[in-house]
C-alpha cells in the first residue's frame, strides 16, 4: 500500500534497464518500497540492475518481457499480479530510433512506433486492468516532452510519444474514481550522464531554441525525473513537467505557427 | 441494503483507494457480506474519523455502519447502554446527556461510532483517571468471519485483540457501555499557562491527578526558552449549584452549535508556519496565566473543532498528517528532543495536544501506555515531512514507546513489532480466528497486520 505521501511499497517497472526508471526505483527504495519486479528482455544489463537494486535491501525479481510481443503481456504481467498487490508501476520501456535511417527503412520506424506506442498500449491496459481490480495505485507512463510538439528532427519518436502521451491521458481519465492514479511524466532531453547543469542566468525560449540540448537548460536528468516523480506521486499529479519550466516553455512552442515553427532550430 | 462503489480515504485525506461500500441495516444482512465479500476482504467503517487508512480497503468490500444505529436499552439506574456500533458518541449524547448520564470516554471529536472507539480503542481527556474507551464495555457482539455473532466479554483473548484491533478480528455489531453519571452538561474549567516544556511536565505530573480530565494544547512552533510553552486545560463536570442562573433552568441541556461547513477547495498552505505562528501566538497570549472554575459548555470543552463541519478540508487537496505519539514516564528527555526537533524544524500544528496517560489498557494494540502522549497535525506537503517523522519514529521505539495506529497513515511495517510487544499473539490469533483474511484493510495491508 501506499503511504500518506504516496511512497509505495511494491514497485513493477516495464523496460527494468531504463534509467529513469532506476533512478526512481532507487530513490523509492530509499523511502518504503520493499518489493521491486524489473520488467524486460533477458539481457545482462536487466541482471545487474537487478542485483544493484537488491544491495539497496529491496526484494527484486526480474520478469521477461517483450513491449513487441503485446500477445504475451496478459499472461507475462498478469502474473507479477497473482503474487501480491502492485503499489506502482512505471512504463519506462522505449526506443528513441535513429530518425535518418527510420526515414529510409519503414520497417524500423515501425519498430519505434510498435515498441514505444502499441506496446505501451498493451501492457498499459493489463496494468491498468490489474490496478483496478485491486482497487488502488498508479500507472506511471513516461512520455516526453518531444511528443508535445513534434519535430522536424525526430518526428518519428515524437508521434510515438504523442500517441503514448494521448492514450495515457484517456487512460487517466477513464480510471478516474476507480482508485487509479495515472501519471504522464513529460521530461525534456535527458542528459546522457549526470553532470553539472550549465551556469544559465535566463531561461528564454530563443535561449532554449538557439542553444545545442546539451547545455540547454531544459534538458535534465535521470535523478532529476526519479525526484519530480516521487513528488508526482505524493501530490497526486496527473501531469509531470521535469523540469517544470518545460511547461511554460512547450505551451509556447505548441501554439507557434507551422511556418515559424519551422524555422525555429528546436 | 445499498451499495455503491467509492474512493474513500480517512479524516486525513491521504492515499484515496476504492472500495465497494456496503451499508447494512441488520445483522443479518452484514453476515451476508462479510460471508459473500471477495479474495480482498471487508472491513468495516463508521463515521470516517480515523486519519490514516483503518477504515478503507482497496477493492474490497468496506461494512459502512452508521446504519446500524439503534440505541437499544438504556438503564437510567446504572448507566448501562446497549447500543449498535453504528450510533455515534454525537447521538449517545443527546440521548444520555438530558438522563444525566454522559459517555465514559470522548475524544477530540464526538463523530465517532461507538463500533469506531472500540476498534480504535479511543482515549480522552480522562485517559488518566478512567482509561481507554474499551475499559467501560462490559460485553460486545463481534461478527466473525464464519458470519457467526459471538458474545465477547472483558478478560478474554478475543476482547483484548477486539478492543484496538482496528476492525481486523471482525465486525462490532452491538456493545454495552457504562456510562459517567453527570448533573449538568457544563464544565468547570481551570487554565494555566506554562512557560515552558518542563514547566508543563511538571504540572502536569503533579497537578493532574486532581482532576477527571486533563490535556494540553501545546505551541510547537515556539523556540528558545520558550520552547514547548503551553496551555494546560483541566476540568470537572461541574455541580449544579455551580451554574449560572440561565443555565440552572436546564442544567443538562446539550445543543452543540455549527458553523457553516468548511469550503471544499481550500489553498494548499493555508496554514502554513507564518499563519500558524500567528493563531498560536494568538491563542498562547489570550489565554489565563491562571483561571479557576471557569464555566464551559460540554462541546466548547472537548470537542471545539466539531463545530465547523469537515474541518479537515483546511490543509486543501494534500491532505494532512496526524502523528500522535507516546514514550513512558521516565523518557521525559527523550520527549524533550523530540519537542525540539519539532519547533527547531518550523512544523505548523496548529491544535498540538501533550496530555499524561495513566495505566495502560488490555488490548493489545491498544496505544495508551503510561506516559507523555503528544499528538500532532501537519500538512502532507511539508517538504521533507516523511523522512523526519521516521526519524521521529525511531526515537520514539528507542524510548520503548510507540505510535497510534488509529492515527497512522506512514509508519514503516518494520517499526511494529518494537512498537507493540504484543503484536505477535494478535497475529496469531487472528490467522487462527479469519485464516482466509475476511477482514482486511489499507492498513493491515501497509502494516501486515
Amino acid at each position: 500500500m501506499k503511504d500518506a505521501f504516496g511512497a509505495p511499497q511494491s514497485l513493477l517497472v516495464l523496460g527494468g534497464t531504463s534509467r529513469i526508471a532506476l533512478a526512481t526505483a532507487r530513490r523509492l527504495i530509499a523511502r518504503r518500497t520493499r518489493t521491486v519486479w524489473l520488467a524486460g528482455r533477458p539481457s545482462p544489463g536487466l541482471e545487474s540492475a537487478a542485483a544493484e537494486l537488491r544491495t539497496r535491501g529491496a526484494d527484486v525479481r526480474t520478469v521477461d518481457f517483450d513491449a513487441l510481443d503485446s500477445e504475451s503481456h496478459e499472461t507475462a504481467l498478469g502474473k507479477i499480479f497473482t503474487e501480491g498487490d502492485i503499489d506502482m508501476v512505471l512504463l519506462a520501456f522505449g526506443i528513441a530510433g535513429d530518425q535518418e535511417r527510420d526515414e529510409e527503412e519503414p520497417l524500423s520506424a515501425v519498430r519505434v512506433a510498435r515498441t514505444n506506442y502499441t506496446g505501451a498500449v498493451s501492457a498499459g491496459l493489463v496494468c491498468a486492468g490489474a490496478l483496478q481490480a485491486q482497487g488502488h495505485g498508479s500507472l506511471v507512463v513516461l512520455s516526453s516532452a518531444a511528443g508535445e510538439r513534434v519535430r522536424r528532427a525526430d518526428f518519428i519518436y515524437g508521434s510515438s510519444k504523442a500517441g503514448l502521451d494521448a492514450f495515457t491521458q484517456g487512460l487517466g481519465d477513464a480510471l478516474y474514481g476507480t482508485g487509479v492514479h495515472v501519471m504522464v511524466v513529460r521530461p525534456g532531453a535527458v542528459r546522457p550522464k549526470t553532470a553539472a547543469r550549465p551556469a544559465t542566468p535566463r531561461l528564454t525560449v530563443a535561449r532554449f531554441a538557439a542553444a545545442p540540448l546539451e547545455a540547454s537548460p531544459l534538458t535534465t536528468t535521470p535523478d532529476a525525473v526519479a525526484a519530480a516523480i516521487v513528488t508526482g506521486l505524493r501530490r497526486r499529479s496527473e501531469t509531470v513537467w521535469v523540469p517544470g519550466s518545460l511547461r511554460v516553455v512547450m505551451s509556447a512552442l505548441r501554439h507557434a505557427p507551422r511556418p515559424l515553427f519551422r524555422r525555429l532550430p528546436v | 441494503m445499498s451499495v455503491d462503489t467509492v474512493s474513500l480515504t480517512g479524516w486525513g485525506r491521504t492515499a484515496p483507494t476504492t472500495a465497494l461500500r456496503f451499508r447494512p441495516r441488520t445483522y443479518e444482512e452484514a453476515a451476508a457480506t462479510v460471508l459473500g465479500c471477495g479474495p480482498r476482504g471487508s472491513i468495516a467503517r463508521g463515521l470516517g474519523r480515523s486519519h490514516g487508512d483503518a477504515a478503507q480497503n482497496a477493492g474490497g468490500s468496506v461494512l459502512d455502519m452508521t446504519a446500524l444505529n439503534r440505541i437499544r436499552t438504556i438503564d437510567a439506574g446504572t448507566g448501562l447502554v446497549v447500543c449498535d456500533a453504528g450510533v455515534s458518541l454525537h447521538r449517545l449524547m443527546e440521548v444520555l446527556l438530558p438522563l444525566g448520564w454522559f459517555a465514559p470516554v470522548t475524544p477530540a471529536t464526538r463523530h465517532v461510532t461507538v463500533g469506531g472507539a472500540i476498534g480504535a480503542d479511543i482515549h480522552g481527556r480522562n485517559h488518566h483517571f478512567s482509561g481507554s474507551f474499551s475499559r467501560h464495555v462490559q460485553e460486545l457482539k463481534l461478527l466473525t468471519a464464519e458470519g457467526e455473532i459471538r458474545t465477547v466479554r472483558p478478560g478474554t483473548d478475543l476482547f483484548d485483540a477486539t478492543a484496538g484491533g482496528l476492525g481486523l478480528t471482525g465486525v462490532i455489531l452491538s456493545a454495552t457501555l457504562r456510562c459517567h453519571r453527570v448533573t449538568s452538561s457544563w464544565m468547570s474549567v481551570d487554565t494555566e499557562r506554562t512557560v515552558d516544556l518542563d514547566d508543563l511536565l511538571a504540572r502536569l505530573s503533579t497537578g493532574d491527578h486532581r482532576y477527571r480530565y486533563s490535556a494540553a494544547w501545546i505551541d510547537l512552533l515556539a523556540r528558545g526558552r520558550a520552547t514547548g510553552r503551553s496551555v494546560i486545560t483541566r476540568g470537572e463536570h461541574a455541580p449544579r449549584y455551580a451554574l449560572p442562573a440561565h443555565a440552572r433552568r436546564t442544567p443538562l441541556a446539550f445543543r452543540p452549535g455549527q458553523l457553516p461547513v468548511a469550503p471544499l477547495l481550500v489553498p494548499e498552505g493555508l496554514l502554513g508556519r507564518t499563519s500558524v505562528a500567528l493563531l498560536n501566538e494568538l491563542h498562547y497570549r489570550s489565554a489565563p496565566r491562571y483561571r479557576v472554575g471557569e464555566l464551559q459548555k460540554l462541546p466548547a470543552f472537548f470537542h471545539p473543532l466539531d463545530c465547523l463541519p469537515h474541518w479537515n478540508r483546511i490543509h486543501g487537496r494534500g491532505g494532512s498528517v496526524r502523528y500522535q505519539f507516546v514514550v513512558g514516564h521516565g523518557q521525559e528527555e527523550a520527549l524533550r528532543r523530540i519537542v525540539r526537533q519539532i519547533s527547531r524544524r518550523r512544523c505548523p500544528s496548529f491544535h498540538a495536544v501533550l496530555k499524561r496517560f495513566g495505566e495502560g489498557d488490555p488490548g493489545w494494540l491498544s496505544f495508551p501506555m503510561p506516559g507523555w502522549a503528544l499528538a500532532l497535525d501537519l500538512p502532507a506537503a511539508l517538504p521533507g515531512l516523511a523522512g523526519f517523522l521516521d526519524s521521529l519514529d525511531e526515537e520514539v521505539a528507542e524510548a520503548g514507546g510507540r505510535v497510534c495506529l488509529a492515527k497512522d497513515s506512514r509508519l514503516r511495517p518494520q517499526m511494529l513489532a518494537a512498537m507493540y510487544p504484543r503484536l505477535a499473539e494478535f497475529r496469531s490469533l487472528r490467522a487462527e480466528l479469519d485464516p482466509n483474511g475476511a477482514f482486511r484493510s489499507d492498513l493491515s495491508r501497509r502494516l501486515s497486520l
